[in-house]
């Protein structure tokens, strides 16, 4: 068989039919993306890990001017953005139910409301930025009134802006291996490999916002 | 795989009810609502203690239910758990620097000629 006879298999599964993987059968398949999935995950908190180790550290030597910072962020606005993540986390979750059901309407509808948290999230977290850069607590913008700030301001500005490249990542992936497939009702009970792990990447940029909210906002 | 013959062909995943994942959401917005409000209260070093033990409920529920954790085997816990082992060794080997350290140094190295 020529390998393009091969990849001709692959293109013509039926809806809802898992893909042809060889020497795999399908729950081995399913087993085996999940582990994968689970250990890039865990490389993705260790990367985070070091950022919320420099702030240990940076608040137990700036304790004062951490306490002071911190009151300068917008809390309605952050618990609005905590809110709006939350439910975009239990929609993602649905999502997935909706998938085992083969009820690819369900998936795109869900997974649809999540990327739409997930804008929703990045506007705000703009707002913020905007007010903050209008103060002059922002990078290139700093006013040096604000000197003390910058062990606190910098790291806000690192751990929410690789934490908002993670929001649009996972937006990406949620519309391209969940929403996408899902418009040709490629997933069924027996195959809905790729929505599980999409929501599985959405749930962890919810699980880092939940440590970032509290640390940041309320108690610097 | 001789545990798979007891499910139908189609299955090859536990199906959570979506009420379940509505109850967790309840929940988790339950918890900010009490971080929110223990925060107003001056609790001195407590307060990060009781932000950080929230935000772990909070995580937990969602590593549980939100992403299938009570299903899964022992090989996805230990990806789980490790990040979090580590990241508490590495916060905990800098601290024990501290202890250690004569503070404050005003740089008096530079003061002598």
């Amino acid at each position: 068989m020529s390998s393009n006879a091969a990849v001709a298999e692959h293109h013509h599964v039926g809806p809802g039919e898992p893909p042809h993987i060889h020497h795999m059968d399908t729950p081995t398949a399913y087993g085996a993306a999940k582990l994968g999935m689970w250990l890039f995950l865990a490389t993705e908190v260790l990367l985070f890990a070091v950022m919320f180790c420099s702030f240990a550290i940076m608040r137990y030597y700036h304790l004062a001017e951490f306490h002071d910072a911190s009151h300068h962020l917008n809390l309605p606005l952050g618990a609005l953005n905590t809110v709006i993540l939350l439910f975009s986390s239990y929609t993602a979750a649905v999502a997935v139910t909706k998938a085992q059901k083969g009820d690819n309407k369900g998936v795109i509808r869900n997974f649809g409301i999540s990327v739409l948290c997930g804008l929703a999230f990045l506007v705000i977290k703009s707002i913020e930025y905007t007010g903050k850069a209008h103060h002059g607590m922002f990078p290139v913008v700093w006013n040096e009134h604000f000197y003390e700030y910058k062990n606190f301001l910098g790291l806000y500005y690192c751990m929410t802006g690789l934490h908002a490249l993670h929001v649009i990542i996972g937006m990406v992936i949620m519309v391209i291996y969940g929403i996408l497939p899902a418009r040709q009702n490629r997933y069924s009970g027996r195959y809905y490999t790729p929505v599980e792990l999409s929501a599985l990447y959405w749930h962890l940029v919810d699980l880092i916002w939940i440590y970032l909210f509290p640390l940041l906002y309320l108690v610097g | 795989m001789a545990h798979s013959n007891h499910h139908s062909h189609d299955e090859i995943g536990h199906v959570v009810p979506e009420s379940l994942f509505f109850k967790v959401l309840l929940t988790l917005l339950f918890l900010t609502a009490v971080t929110i409000l223990a925060a107003q209260v001056d609790l001195g070093k407590w307060n990060i203690v009781g932000a950080l033990v929230i935000a772990s409920v909070k995580a937990s529920l969602v590593i549980y239910f939100f992403m299938h954790g009570k299903y899964e085997n022992r090989i996805i816990w230990t990806y789980i758990l490790i990040p979090f082992i580590l990241l508490a060794i590495m916060i905990g080997g800098v601290f024990t620097d501290d202890p250690f350290r004569s503070k404050p140094v005003p740089l008096q190295v530079t003061q002598q000629p």
